[in-house]
């Protein structure tokens, strides 16, 4: 039966879409290696039922699993983990720069918001706090914590 | 057996090796560099002068017959593709090279590199699979070069931009996984002729989900969002090539996967739907900008609008008008964004509101601006226009009339916005000018920065100026995507 491992691939792709929706980093990145996971398992189950025997020696060419996607499924695990390192990475230096978890908003798209809504108090205060960080972030390396972005 | 095209993948890749062991030796690097694309440009016209003469070509590689192996095909729209694509990226490495004074440019080379290997590998594969390795190679390697520098706001896009391909490759791999239970194989030509065998709402499934795959990575409508986003905070040429080559290679790939693989199930009506909304939400995104570099971003979008569009029609003037536009776009779109480093060097900004008068400062980049709005807007006699007329005439025999006026509106939302850089950029007075402006002087700019950019700028009006010969072959390649079965023949020998 492959149920079991469809069932699976859904329960991975749900909840790493639903990861990959949040605002920190760290979040989006299990997101990530979560549907990484299902998409690989997809391939394997793609080869048809699971427990046949492996494609060694002689014998009746229908008993045996199909390798391609396993081989297939290898280069995806492969390149998978590849990019989770990378992804890591780049995390590690949003936090360093930022001392912050969480994914910023566009300062260009807030300044093109203010246009629109000139009289909306909120959003200007919020482009504001914005830019400053934009100021700070420009002065030479420091040490400052978390720049008083509120609650994080 | 054509060793040949293999060449365009296996040069750069050992070129980027080499550049990795001469790390400490930047002249070296920048000839091994320039070496390899230049290489992989000439085996790629190569290639296209034989299928030119010839016929589509393919090739197995390691010799593994067909459909065990992975196999290399090359028709007509490959070839051009291939020829005009590299030619763009050798343009824009003159340019990197050009633009001195770069921490970074020891690393820059063999990822840049990489990219042209991944680049030219996605236009010669014929094999789903393989197909997205060819994406994965260009895309690790884009992630590299768009975070290069490792500042704030580059972290900030780069993220964005990393997750959202990340996520369109998983499904890219869920779709191999689909196909693969369906059919049982990899290989294009052979998949072409299981596909067929399926039932319609199966294949429909399968072309929608590979459609939206592409489409993430061409920047299609509702897909665009992160690349307004993330582009923009790239250094200049790193910037320039992904405008110009990156987003069609998806658009490539859509066209690749809907005529080939999926002759009996045209989603005509999506595909024009989906063209207009491009076109329309990319123009008003640009009209909203204060900044070159996020202006000629929202164009990026608007343009694919005109090539999905092409593809949409399934005909065979609209598609030879898709190719020839994706064909002109390249250049044209790179020598913007080239323009936009030449003002960003010599003023320090390309916002509209900090620059202005740039005219007398650097008249040179403001003609080679002049001359690539005006073909991207599709003044005559300039490449964009013979594109749109080519699009537009398709339309017409189509009789599809809503989305050639849209299509026409679209025009003239291009040339506004493109008339609005030339205001606040090269004439009129900044409001809050830039150090370098205050200054007066003019900011010395290399010579090989100016020469780049004048030759793909030149590249865009040889297009303009060989626009017959090249639609004719243009409509060829066009006539053997709808008739594949040159194509077929070719890979299963």
């Amino acid at each position: 039966m492959t149920i079991i491992p469809a069932l699976t691939v859904a329960v991975l792709f749900a909840t790493g879409t639903y990861l990959i929706l949040q605002r920190t980093l760290t979040r989006i990145i299990l997101g990530v290696g979560l549907i990484g996971n299902g998409a690989n398992l997809l391939l394997l189950v793609s080869a048809g039922p699971a427990g046949r025997t492996p494609l060694i020696g002689s014998g009746d060419p229908a008993g045996f699993t199909d390798p391609l996607p396993q081989a297939l499924a290898l280069t995806a695990i492969v390149i998978t983990f590849g990019l989770s390192a990378f992804l890591l990475a780049l995390a590690y230096r949003s936090w360093q720069v930022t001392h912050d978890d969480e994914v910023e908003d566009d300062i260009e798209d807030r300044r093109i918001a203010r246009l629109r809504g000139e009289l909306d108090p909120d959003l200007d205060a919020l482009t504001q706090e914005l830019e400053e960080l934009e100021d700070v972030a420009a002065e030479p390396p420091h040490h400052t914590p978390n720049t008083g972005r509120g609650e994080p | 057996m054509n060793a040949l095209l293999a060449l365009p993948v296996v040069v750069p890749l050992l070129a980027a090796a080499l550049t990795v062991i001469a790390v400490r030796l930047p002249m070296v690097q920048r000839l091994l560099t320039f070496v390899g694309v230049a290489t992989a440009l000439g085996a790629s016209i190569a290639i296209l002068v034989q299928v030119d003469r010839d016929g589509p070509q393919a090739t197995q590689v390691g010799g593994w017959p067909v459909p065990i192996g992975i196999t290399l095909v090359a028709d007509l729209f490959s070839a051009l593709m291939l020829v005009i694509g590299l030619a763009t990226v050798l343009a824009v490495l003159a340019f990197a090279i050009g633009q001195r004074g770069d921490e970074h440019e020891s690393a820059f080379h063999p990822v840049y590199l990489v990219m042209t290997a991944g680049v030219a590998l996605s236009f010669l594969t014929g094999d789903l699979f393989n197909l997205f390795v060819a994406f994965e190679i260009t895309l690790t390697a884009s992630y590299v070069l768009i975070t290069l520098g490792g500042t704030r706001e580059q972290v900030r896009a780069g993220m964005t931009y990393v997750v959202i391909n990340l996520l369109a490759s998983f499904l890219f791999v869920a779709a191999i996984a689909f196909v693969y239970a369906s059919t049982g194989t990899m290989n294009f030509a052979d998949m072409a002729d299981k596909l067929a065998t399926l039932s319609p709402a199966l294949q429909t499934s399968l072309s929608l989900l590979l459609l939206v795959v592409f489409g993430i990575k061409a920047a299609i409508f509702p897909l665009y969002f992160w690349l307004p986003d993330s582009y923009p905070t790239a250094r200049t040429s790193v910037t320039a090539v992904f405008a110009g080559l990156l987003t069609k290679v998806g658009v490539y790939s859509i066209i690749r996967t809907q005529t080939l693989l999926f002759p009996d199930n045209r989603q005509t009506t999506l595909l024009l739907v989906i063209a207009g909304f491009t076109m329309v939400v990319g123009v008003l995104g640009a009209i909203a900008q204060d900044d070159m570099k996020r202006i000629l971003s929202f164009h990026i979008v608007s343009q694919i609008g005109y090539m999905i569009l092409g593809v949409g029609l399934f005909t065979v003037s609209g598609l030879a008008g898709a190719v020839f536009f994706v064909l002109h776009q390249i250049p044209v779109k790179a020598s913007l964004f080239l323009v936009g480093g030449l003002v960003e060097h010599d003023a320090g900004s390309t916002k509209l509101s900090h620059v202005g008068g740039l005219v007398r400062r650097i008249p040179l980049a403001a003609t080679l601006f002049l001359i690539a709005a005006l073909s991207l807007a599709g003044i005559p006699p300039l490449s964009g226009f013979v594109g749109k007329l080519a699009l537009v005439s398709a339309g017409l025999d189509a009789q599809e009339y809503a989305i050639i006026a849209v299509s026409l509106l679209v025009s003239i939302g291009t040339l506004f916005s493109m008339v609005k850089i030339w205001n606040g950029v090269f004439w009129g007075t900044p409001e809050e000018p830039t150090p370098a402006i205050l200054a007066g002087e003019a900011v010395h700019t290399p010579a090989l920065m100016k020469l780049a950019t004048v030759a793909l700028v030149g590249l865009t009006v040889a297009i303009a100026l060989a626009a017959g010969p090249i639609y004719s072959l243009c409509e060829r390649a066009a006539t053997d995507l709808l008739d594949p079965t040159a194509y077929v023949t070719a890979v299963q020998g």
